[in-house]
């Protein structure tokens, strides 16, 4: 459908986004038989019934838990984010090491829960864990994006200063005030990330929101479900009017005061077994080649493989998915096609979308769908594709009235067909390249609820303590991310979207 | 008001009339007490140093009569990503239905496109026709901005600087054919020239009032000199003084 959008023929800038686009529709279809997407539960109505009113009529009875709740689920989010945006600045300043850059892809390729995961190994179910869990994939973000923006500034401030002044005084004087802007904008936009994953983060046992909704979905009382989750949305959609530069002082001594009590300590020793020793295969260890080369084979066609393709076929239709999602959402979100008041319920809908996590999109739609891949790939295209029709219809809404516009512009769906969606398509094209990369390492978690991708393996190894599996395939899921992205990467290359502002979508 | 008033005038019925007209944009004047009237038939060129508020006055002019006007801005309003052909299209798409209309984004109408191969072929843009517009170059995508106002076949043109990217001789013919195609035009031109061969009335503008409105037959260009210096065009620089001359000035 989308390829089709536009005429094909000729030397014509579309040919090769229509090219990339039928690309992406003919591995989708081919996906489309061997992805597990089938519909288990016998009657989802009823039960969606029950979430609705949960969700029209909440209800919470110990008030002091959802706060407490909410608190810890910021005070994770704000500490690891004041952690991650000083480590990543000082990363990005050395982004032209190649060292540097492989460090930074192989910690933000692994997923926030993974970490958390590993993490608990060695601290335990602590506040340290859930930090770590954060700050450690958000340094590498913080430092890519960061070099990005870096990269897009003006050279001529520091070809000005004499060749002496280098390094960190260079960047103070020059790159840092430059973009400045941008940086705040985008750690601002980390924040909220990191407030879903730190709600997340409850569903392996931190007490933050997810942890309790987990408890009340399981517990069918959606009443609760549904306060927590008007808690979470409210969260978000006041993080403006709420998260101020002054203020950040004293909301880091609170997060302090919140977080668990639980420290979580573990001393050198424990850690270096992990790392020496936990996470091998035993055969390797002792040095029996043969049999270390076996336990790898076994693994592969066992677990690795079949995981992979798993998480490959959910993404793909994810990422499609995403595609037609943003095209049917954007313009009821827009003010030249819906209208400067009827934009509004449209831009309430995508800011729901975009602000609940995808696990806990995904963790509903289990309990109406049953286990297969399909609750994950709606919760991902409806996720991703609300966030990325939020910025379609931010763009739309910017050139809305300016010189571009013409009196006699068309209307409606014209308009939509001629103008807007043309103008609008290599941007969403973009944002969705870069989304891929995230939508891959969302269904690879999407494991931990049951859902046959890598992170379903990786979540049993863990319960078996199996920490040789775990890390084998914890790699695996993370050089799958690495490749992808560099594929995604050329192919926004080869079809001439154009790069929109770095960040935001990452 | 009502810009269809039957009052007839000499030359036929009034199109446009604007009656002491004013504009403020935020806290800036634009335009200030406009007396205008054009009749059906009429050739009007709008002439003026840049920023006097031609450009205002042709969007009062488009508010009064948007029905039947084919309008060319002055930034084309072209969409990238779509081909000449679509883009020239965009002229009919208020009388083709949505259904139609969309499907030509799949598969061009036989009929328009039988119409718009022979259009392009007038504005030399034949081989150009399924280039995305966004690999043209300005003059180019100024050839189809023309097209699609040719496009939509209506009786009154409207253009800002319609021909100010093509080179002098084609920006000549194109002017000629825009005038030939429709019964009423009024445009914004740069080149005083232009303005005085081909339009029979001209009307100039200034600091956002009108300052002279009058025939073309009795103007020349040291008349349109009194009413405002042409905007220093971008002239051969002149020639540098010899060195030499620099080099002994205390002489």
């Amino acid at each position: 459908m989308i390829s089709q959008l536009f005429k094909p023929r000729g030397n014509s800038s579309a040919r090769a986004l229509n090219a990339v686009c039928g690309l992406l529709i003919l591995l989708a279809l081919l996906a489309l038989p061997w992805a597990d997407i089938e519909v288990y539960s016998v009657d989802p109505w009823i039960e969606l019934g029950r979430i609705g009113r949960g969700l029209v009529m909440p209800y919470w009875d110990g008030w002091q838990i959802l706060l407490q709740a909410v608190g810890q689920t910021i005070a994770f989010a704000l500490l690891a984010v004041a952690m991650a945006v000083p480590l990543g600045l000082a990363l990005a300043m050395l982004f032209h090491w190649r060292a540097v850059r492989i460090f930074c892809a192989s910690i933000r390729s692994v997923h926030e829960l993974f970490w958390g995961l590993i993490f608990m190994q060695v601290y335990g179910l602590s506040a340290t864990t859930g930090l770590l869990a954060i700050l450690v994939p958000f340094t590498g973000v913080f430092a890519k994006v960061f070099a990005e923006i870096f990269e897009q500034q003006d050279r001529a401030p520091a070809e000005t200063l004499g060749s002496g002044a280098r390094g960190i005084k260079r960047y103070a004087y020059t790159l840092i005030p430059q973009s400045w802007p941008a940086l705040t904008s985008y750690t601002r936009y980390r924040f909220e990330c990191a407030l879903r994953s730190s709600a997340i983060l409850g569903f392996i046992g931190l007490p933050t929101l997810g942890f309790h909704l987990e408890t009340a979905f399981k517990q069918g009382d959606y009443s609760e479900a549904g306060a927590l989750l008007w808690a979470f949305i409210l969260l978000i959609a006041t993080i403006r009017f709420w998260l101020r530069p002054r203020l950040l002082p004293i909301y880091i001594l609170g997060a302090i005061w919140l977080l668990p009590e639980t420290i979580g300590f573990s001393n050198g020793g424990y850690l270096w077994q992990f790392i020496s020793q936990d996470i091998w295969p035993k055969a390797l260890l002792a040095g029996q080649w043969s049999e270390a080369a076996d336990w790898y084979a076994g693994m592969f066609s066992s677990q690795v493989w079949p995981g992979i393709v798993q998480t490959l076929l959910l993404t793909q239709l994810a990422l499609v998915l995403t595609a037609i999602v943003v095209l049917f959402t954007y313009p009821f979100a827009s003010q030249a096609l819906a209208g400067p008041v009827m934009r509004w319920p449209g831009r309430f809908l995508l800011l729901v979308l975009r602000s609940m996590p995808e696990m806990i999109l995904a963790f509903v739609f289990l309990l109406l769908f049953g286990p297969s891949g399909l609750p994950a790939v709606l919760a991902l295209a409806l996720h991703n594709g609300g966030l990325i029709a939020f910025l379609v219809a931010n763009a739309s809404d910017a050139e809305f009235g300016s010189r571009l516009g013409r009196p006699d512009d068309p209307g409606g769906l014209k308009r939509y067909a001629y103008l807007e969606t043309p103008r609008r398509f290599p941007a969403m094209l973009a944002f969705l390249f870069y989304r891929w990369e995230v939508i891959l390492r969302e269904s690879a978690i999407m494991g931990i609820l049951g859902i046959a991708t890598l992170g379903f393996y990786i979540d049993s190894a863990f319960e078996e303590i199996r920490y040789d599996r775990a890390f084998l395939l914890i790699l695996a899921t993370a050089l799958l991310n690495i490749l992808v992205d560099a594929v995604s990467r050329r192919l926004r290359r080869a079809a001439g979207a154009d790069t929109p502002q770095p960040g935001r979508t990452h | 008001m009502s810009a269809l008033q039957t009052k007839s005038k000499t030359e036929g019925k009034m199109v446009f009339r604007l009656a002491n007209e004013s504009l403020t944009l935020g806290r800036n004047p634009i335009l200030h007490g406009i007396d205008m009237e054009v009749s059906a038939g009429e050739k009007i060129a709008l002439i003026g140093p840049s920023g006097a508020g031609k450009t205002s006055l042709l969007n009062l002019l488009h508010q009064q009569q948007s029905g039947q006007v084919a309008l060319q801005p002055q930034q084309t309003g072209l969409v990238d990503l779509l081909s000449t052909y679509q883009n020239i299209f965009m002229g009919a798409l208020d009388r083709v239905g949505t259904l139609p209309a969309l499907w030509n984004l799949i598969r061009p109408l036989a009929q328009h496109r039988a119409e718009i191969e022979k259009l392009a072929e007038t504005l030399g843009l034949g081989d150009k026709l399924w280039q995305s517009v966004d690999r043209l170059s300005g003059g180019q995508r100024q050839r189809v901005a023309i097209g699609r106002a040719l496009y939509r076949q209506q009786p009154i043109f409207l253009g800002d600087e319609p021909v100010s990217a093509v080179d002098p001789l084609q920006a000549k013919l194109l002017l000629e054919h825009l005038l030939d195609q429709h019964e009423t035009a009024v445009v914004s031109l740069h080149n005083r020239q232009l303005a005085l061969e081909h339009f029979d009335r001209l009307v100039i503008v200034v600091d956002g009032r009108i300052v002279c409105d009058a025939p073309a037959a009795s103007l020349n260009d040291a008349k349109l000199d009194s009413f405002y210096q042409q905007d220093p065009t971008p002239e051969p620089p002149a020639e540098p003084a010899p060195a030499g001359e620099w080099a002994i000035s205390g002489s």
